[in-house]
């Protein structure tokens, strides 16, 4: 499995995207840093980027190596190794990469400009978000026939996430505002990575506002210990179950 | 000649300075309320170091009172230590440690009632119920005093300096903490409040009612409960103060109920959940201020009128303004707000297109507060914009015609 990985991110860095991407991580956050006067401005910027592109990213170039190794794939399969083993090593290839990208890319300057809790609550979203949408664009691409839907799917499944989702939220919470709402807030943040995500370095940005009524309780609840568990017990999840389905659905295939 | 001449001189001094009466463990007076006794109207007192447990003193005669090296007057945490009443009096660098508590009566290491030209400097109070407590008082002078309190509940503890019903006052470089309001206002008029630290306290580090004509500058407010309350008052003046770190659910820099007629000027408010809250407020001028990093700069109920905004620093703040309604009666013009993104051709340091303070997401959060899981996001940042392109649920009148490019230096 090990060294079937290794071939995968062999191939990856032979392409040179994931190269183009680190770069273009870096400079973007290194500019950042740059023009912004107060570290915590240029955080602000960097968490649109992790919130917007890296899902984006991570779902485009996972479906499309998906489609363009698919050859490797079928050869693969000749070979008397198992499909889940064969699956799961090229989600580590490709999540290896992509993560080791936005470390490089993005931590670095983090680390470099603002090494402190938010920068790490960052740094912690922006891993977890590359290994959740990697894991669910492999969802798509198994289920998907052809190349071309099963970028479509992952173009919407992004546009669902990082747009639809809080719209259908809002909406939510005006339809059903004269009930109280805490725990089911709670319990939406859950069903979105993306807003996970943004809530848990939200939380060490903007305390002035969230110390608000509504946002003393979010802060009790994400702020805590079992606040944090929670965050990362469900990041895992999201991480695991689609690439369960994936594979799932990948041996009983019929290529 | 020149002989005569100081013979003169010296004869119009001497009267006015009186005894001086030696107060001190080792001394033939070893108790205050023995010297204060002995002591006639204009002598002095001086309270040599030592504890003294002498339960309630009172104080009627025009003296000075002075401590030297720290004398300590212990109220044993049952009795109100000091209670002057009457004219000309000062006090000076005594420790008042443990007055009592009680739930009838407001006790006080220092109380001072229907007093007139009363001076308390360089004194330290410590553990008090109420520190310093005056009452239908003029021209009382409150100066270099440490109030350190120990806060239990709010019911369970008075107010720093308090004061009911009394006008010229003057309250000056104190430090206060860890009491109920830290400093206290009812019925105070032509009053100032000038270069005072007031933090930790568990409600309002300045609590100010139905105080007219009164200033305040240079006072630092930290981390109180509730940060600043100033209601029911007309032309105060607030200038130069730092409201700092006034976090919690419902706390504010400065709250502003019902206030008219008054001034606003060179304030830092510096993380806090709301700069200024105002309600029912009307004339007010509130210039050059600088709001950094709050996470409401400004939350302005739809009942004030006739206030004017101008030549304020609006940096970093999570949201600019918040409002409850879409009627605008107030005036902002001139400021500096970070988030502005307009241009300037002519290059006159003035932004050509207005800027809109009040984003569609403080609307929304005014309205539901939940929404405020929602801050930071995509969906909110595009609803922002498209918002400003086409105005429909912010107050389309509230709008800096005349921003600011650069920030303003204050």
């Amino acid at each position: 499995m090990i060294k079937l990985s290794k071939y995968v991110l062999y191939d990856i860095l032979r392409s040179r995207i994931i190269l183009a991407y680190t770069l273009f991580l870096f400079i973007v956050s290194l500019s950042m840093f740059q023009m912004e006067e107060n570290s915590s401005k240029a955080m602000l910027s960097l968490l649109n980027i992790v919130l917007i592109v890296l899902p984006l990213i991570s779902l485009v170039f996972t479906t499309i190596h998906y489609y363009n190794s698919y050859e490797f794939i079928e050869l693969m399969l000749s070979q008397p190794l198992s499909r889940t083993r064969i699956l799961l090593s090229e989600f580590v290839g490709v999540s290896i990469s992509l993560l080791s990208a936005f470390f490089i890319g993005a931590g670095v300057p983090v680390l470099l400009f603002a090494a402190n809790d938010t920068g790490f609550a960052l740094l912690f979203a922006g891993g977890a978000l590359t290994l959740v949408f990697t894991s669910i664009a492999f969802l798509a691409a198994v289920y998907a026939r052809d190349k071309a839907r099963g970028i479509g799917f992952a173009l919407l499944l992004w546009f669902y996430f990082a747009l639809i989702y809080d719209g259908l939220v809002l909406l939510i919470l005006f339809s059903f505002s004269d009930y109280p709402l805490e725990k089911l807030t709670l319990v939406l943040s859950a069903l979105n990575p993306i807003d996970l995500g943004r809530i848990f370095i939200m939380l060490r940005m903007d305390i002035g506002a969230l110390m608000g009524y509504t946002g003393a309780l979010y802060k009790d609840f994400f702020g805590s210990g079992s606040g944090i568990l929670f965050t990362v017990g469900i990041m895992m999840l999201w991480v695991v179950l689609p690439l369960w389905l994936a594979v799932r659905k990948f041996k009983r295939k019929d290529l | 000649m020149r002989i005569i001449l100081t013979i003169i001189l010296t004869s119009f001094l001497l009267p006015s300075a009186g005894r001086t009466i030696i107060v001190g463990p080792n001394q033939s007076i070893r108790s205050l309320k023995k010297g204060i006794e002995q002591a006639k109207d204009k002598d002095s007192i001086i309270l040599l170091a030592g504890v003294y447990k002498e339960g309630s003193i009172t104080l009627t005669k025009s003296l000075t009172i002075t401590g030297q090296n720290n004398p300590v007057l212990d109220g044993e945490n049952k009795y109100e230590i000091l209670l002057i009443s009457g004219k000309h009096i000062i006090i000076r660098g005594i420790t008042f440690l443990n007055s009592g508590y009680s739930a009838m009566n407001d006790f006080a290491a220092v109380k001072l009632v229907d007093c007139s030209n009363i001076t308390i400097e360089n004194n330290t109070v410590r553990n008090a119920y109420f520190a310093i407590h005056i009452s239908n008082t003029a021209f009382a002078v409150i100066r270099n005093n440490r109030i350190i309190g120990s806060p239990l509940s709010e019911q369970m503890t008075g107010n720093g300096i308090h004061l009911w019903k009394s006008k010229n006052a003057t309250i000056e470089k104190n430090s206060i903490q860890g009491h109920r309001d830290g400093i206290y206002f009812e019925f105070v008029t032509r009053s100032l409040i000038v270069d005072n630290q007031s933090e930790k306290n568990i409600r309002y580090g300045l609590h100010f009612m139905f105080s007219n004509d009164d200033s305040y500058y240079r006072n630092t407010f930290r981390n109180n409960g509730a940060g600043v309350a100033v209601m029911y008052s007309k032309k105060v003046t607030m200038a130069g103060n730092h409201f700092e770190q006034n976090w919690g659910p419902s706390s504010y820099g400065i709250l502003l109920k019902d206030i008219t007629d008054s001034d606003i000027r060179l304030n830092t408010f510096y993380k806090n959940s709301v700069g200024i809250h105002m309600e029912g407020s009307s004339r007010i001028v509130i210039q050059k201020n600088s709001f950094d990093e709050n996470g409401w700069a400004l939350k302005i109920q739809a009942s004030c009128d006739d206030n004017v905004f101008h030549y304020n620093n609006f940096t970093g703040n999570t949201f600019d303004v918040g409002t409850n309604g879409t009627m605008v009666l107030n005036e902002f013009i001139n400021n500096y707000w970070d988030k502005y993104e307009g241009y300037d051709i002519n290059r006159d340091g003035i932004g050509d297109v207005p800027y809109h303070p009040v984003s569609m997401y403080s609307m929304i959060v005014q309205q539901n507060p939940y929404a405020l899981i929602l801050l930071r996001s995509f969906t909110v940042s595009l609803l922002d914009k498209a918002e400003k392109a086409i105005p429909s649920l912010t107050p389309e009148h509230l709008l800096d015609n005349k921003p600011m490019m650069k920030q303003i230096t204050l």
